[in-house]
């Protein structure tokens, strides 16, 4: 035991030279961690000019705080409805699902093809870019800016709202569509080019079925997504559903009772989906 | 057997296929969405697009307007993102299999981020407005509360990915808790955590401008004041500095999130 | 010799169906270098993690230093367990992104506060051992690297590393070699070995590779299903007793015992 202890504390302690004098540093400083410095430095000075330079007009934050959980308590603990029956809640909430799925359908099946297209591997890169920068483009232009555009000619209502929605759906679904198909094996295609396939074929029999778990995974979460949309869509640009009469409750009526017995109805829904894609997910892992 | 197998993989898919057409004609009825005015109204609008929805004349006087208000948004989103994530933090912390402190808080702190997560941030503009009016904080607030619950999902998952074995070998030196969280955990994972604060901050532009629609402020409250008025000139100007500014910041996004590898 | 550690009984079952250990005894003795031998899943992993805790057994005893560490209720006194059993791992679990210098210290956060150790302040004598270690590993030139820029072999060293700066009694490697090549591997099991003969810490090895168990242990203890079906010396190790213990599956016993032979050749 002592030999073994000393043995030891000669490996530790003993012998070698003595490496620095001064303080030994843990580690240099690299470019990653200068970069995550830097990033936290900047959004923490953004925040702190945001705080300093918001508009508050009067609002006393203290005040309003308090009262937002009393409003809180009062969605949540006394959900009641005044306007219309529980029939027509379901109904108007049926009615923003079925925006949900339109937009759904419609970005999938536009989508699929723009994905293909999109795939390094399955086009070529010009083309690729192209559609991805497009993409992008669609992206970067709010949702309910698509809708309230596309109202001025249709008109406020399901088509504007279903238009404007897809454009969403259409760019994200071909970024995840197209991510998919380039996870393909590379020998996978050149295996089939070897036996003579053309390429309709191969994205028909190859690339399609073994990326369809995935694409119909995307597509799921997808809708998950489109829902909150469509109930934000009937708020703000006059898609109807559930989102309008939720609007109707705030900005006119003030019943926040009313607004407690939507916000459960959403949640059930949303939780309902998000339950579902998770089923979905875990599926397509394993 | 074989041509079997494949009648019957047809035929699933062909049962797949009509229960969609089902849906979709349904959803149709339940929306009164008519495919005929789709197509009719696509080309009317892209004509309507090319003919009024750019900036000329007089709408670039209102650009100092318009970049005042932009300016406020972009705050907005980026604090209601940086707060929320230190909150989100300490919740994932606690919600994460590898770092919960107990089944309870791990279960509590779930179910919080999961009903902040899934009421869609419209609502939240909606309930806040009672409170804060027609002020910055309405929006704060909201893009606050839906990145935070966003982010905590976000956050757990990505701890729950890369940490559990780091987090075994400190566990068995005889680390403690918080030096666990703050010499692998974090360190571990702090990369991935800013490039979600980064995405969220994207996202919270975006969900600003509907915000604003409905609470009246920042910018969306802009486009709505012009696009109600029919000033398209200067609607579209809107249109273009918003896509313009989030292009940029996915740019910026892009560029640090290859740096901190 | 003295004893160090000493299974009594030790059973571990996740639910009622699944049975990680059942009815496991065995001693290791101060200095001794034990390869524990079976086919993967047969609860090399679960016994191991058992002495620190890691995870806890069923029921039994494992009296380490004289003290049954299941009876630990007490945090504190579980991570001074904890600091005088080191551990490595088939897949390092190093912290990737933080320099190899900072790993190696990681294994001081035992001793430490909790304020201290979240900090990750270190005093400077624990730095020159850890700098003297490195050297003694043939890693001084690597001391400032991102653990993600090394090879296998140099991030398995940095967890003996980080295991040796605990200043342990006891030695744990969890399938240290599962994961390199055959130079890497006769390079890490020659260090386990000049670890327990020059420094007489104990060392309990995890390995499915029969061949490299054979060659380096003082001692194999072969365990099949949860069972200790083999406690002595690698000499006296039949076939009869190989078959036992990787059962009568043909095809695992080929792929579990020629191809360490292979390896064996190679290094």
């Amino acid at each position: 035991m002592a030999v073994d202890n000393q043995a030891r504390s000669t490996l530790i302690n003993g012998g070698g030279p003595s490496f620095q004098k001064e303080r030994i540093k843990l580690r240099l400083m690299s470019k990653s961690r200068l970069a995550i410095r830097l990033t936290m430095l900047a959004l923490a000075i953004l925040t702190v000019v945001g705080f300093l330079t918001f508009d508050y007009r009067d609002v006393h934050l203290l005040k309003g705080i308090m009262s937002t959980f009393a409003n809180f308590k009062t969605i949540f603990a006394q959900p009641q409805l005044a306007h219309f029956s529980l029939s027509e809640a379901i109904y108007q909430l049926l009615v923003t699902l079925s925006l949900g799925v339109l937009t759904t359908l419609i970005g999938a099946i536009i989508a699929l093809f723009l994905g293909i297209f999109a795939a390094e591997n399955l086009s070529n890169k010009k083309v690729s870019n192209v559609i991805k920068g497009f993409v992008a483009l669609i992206r970067a232009v709010p949702t309910v800016l698509w809708v309230l555009i596309f109202a001025v000619s249709a008109g406020l209502g399901s088509v504007a709202a279903v238009i404007g929605m897809s454009f969403h759906s259409i760019s994200y679904l071909t970024k995840a569509y197209s991510e998919s198909f380039e996870e393909l094996d590379a020998g996978t295609i050149e295996a089939l080019e070897g036996c003579g396939a053309s390429w309709w074929q191969i994205v028909c029999q190859a690339v399609l079925p073994s990326s369809l778990t995935s694409l119909i995974s995307w597509t799921f979460i997808r809708f998950e997504i489109n829902f909150g949309v469509s109930v934000a869509m009937g708020a703000a640009a006059g898609a109807g559903g559930i989102g309008y009469d939720m609007f109707m409750d705030s900005a006119f009526y003030y019943n926040l009772h009313e607004m407690g017995v939507i916000t459960y109805l959403i949640l059930v829904v949303a939780m309902l989906l998000e339950f579902m894609s998770l089923k979905i997910k875990n599926k397509v892992r394993s | 057997m074989k041509i079997n197998f494949l009648m019957k993989k047809r035929l699933y898919f062909l049962a797949i296929f009509l229960v969609l057409v089902v849906i979709s004609i349904g959803s149709m009825s339940m929306t009164q969405f008519s495919i005929a005015k789709c197509f009719a109204s696509i080309p009317k609008a892209i004509q309507w697009g090319f003919g009024n929805f750019y900036p000329a004349g007089d709408s670039f006087a209102r650009l100092p307007e318009i970049l005042l208000k932009l300016q406020e948004t972009l705050l907005i989103s980026i604090a209601a993102a940086s707060v929320a994530a230190i909150f989100a933090l300490f919740f994932a912390l606690m919600g994460s299999r590898i770092t919960k402190v107990n089944n309870f808080l791990a279960t509590l702190s779930r179910f919080i981020a999961n009903v902040f997560r899934n009421i869609d941030v419209s609502i939240w503009a909606l309930v806040l407005l009672f409170s804060f009016g027609q002020s910055s904080l309405t929006g704060y607030f909201a893009l606050f509360v839906a990145s935070f619950g966003f982010l905590t999902r976000a956050f757990m998952e990505t701890i729950d990915e890369v940490g559990s074995d780091t987090a075994e070998a400190l566990r068995a030196t005889g680390a403690n808790y918080f030096s666990i969280v703050f010499q692998a955990i974090i360190p571990m994972s702090v990369s991935q955590l800013i490039s979600w604060v980064l995405f969220m901050i994207e996202t919270n532009i975006r969900a600003a401008t509907l915000v604003g629609i409905l609470t009246g402020s920042g910018i969306g409250f802009l486009f709505d004041l012009y696009y109600k008025k029919m000033d398209y000139h200067a609607s579209s100007l809107v249109v273009l500095s918003l896509v313009v500014s989030i292009l940029l910041i996915e740019q910026i996004s892009n560029y640090v999130r290859r740096a901190m590898l | 010799m003295k004893t160090l550690l000493q299974f009594k009984n030790v059973s571990k079952h996740y639910d009622k169906k699944t049975v990680a250990l059942s009815d496991v005894s065995f001693s290791v003795n101060e200095g001794e270098l034990v390869s524990i031998i079976g086919p993967s899943g047969a609860g090399k992993s679960t016994l191991l993690r058992c002495i620190n805790r890691l995870i806890d057994a069923t029921s039994g005893e494992i009296i380490f230093e004289d003290k049954d560490v299941l009876q630990i209720k007490n945090k504190s006194k579980m991570r001074a367990l904890r600091t005088k059993i080191g551990m490595i791992f088939q897949n390092y679990n190093l912290v990737e992104r933080l320099s190899v210098f900072e790993n190696v210290l990681h294994g001081r956060l035992g001793y430490k506060s909790a304020l201290v150790g979240a900090l990750g302040f270190y005093s400077e004598e624990e730095k020159q051992q850890a700098i003297k270690i490195l050297q003694s590993l043939g890693l001084d030139e690597q001391i400032y690297k991102r653990c993600d820029q090394l090879s296998g072999g140099q991030k398995q060293r940095v967890g003996i590393a980080r295991a040796l700066i605990q200043e342990p009694r006891v030695l744990l490697a969890d399938e240290p070699i599962a994961s390199l090549d055959p130079s890497s591997s006769k390079v890490i099991m020659d260090q386990l070995k000049k670890i327990c003969s020059t420094l007489g810490i104990t060392v309990l090895v995890n390995l499915h590779q029969l061949d490299v168990a054979l060659n380096y242990s003082d001692r194999v203890i072969g365990i099949s299903k949860g069972r200790v079906v083999y406690d002595g010396d690698p000499a006296s190790l039949t076939d009869d007793h190989i078959q036992q213990i990787y059962g009568s599956d043909r095809e695992a016993l080929n792929l579990v015992v020629r191809e360490p032979k292979e390896v064996a050749q190679k290094i």
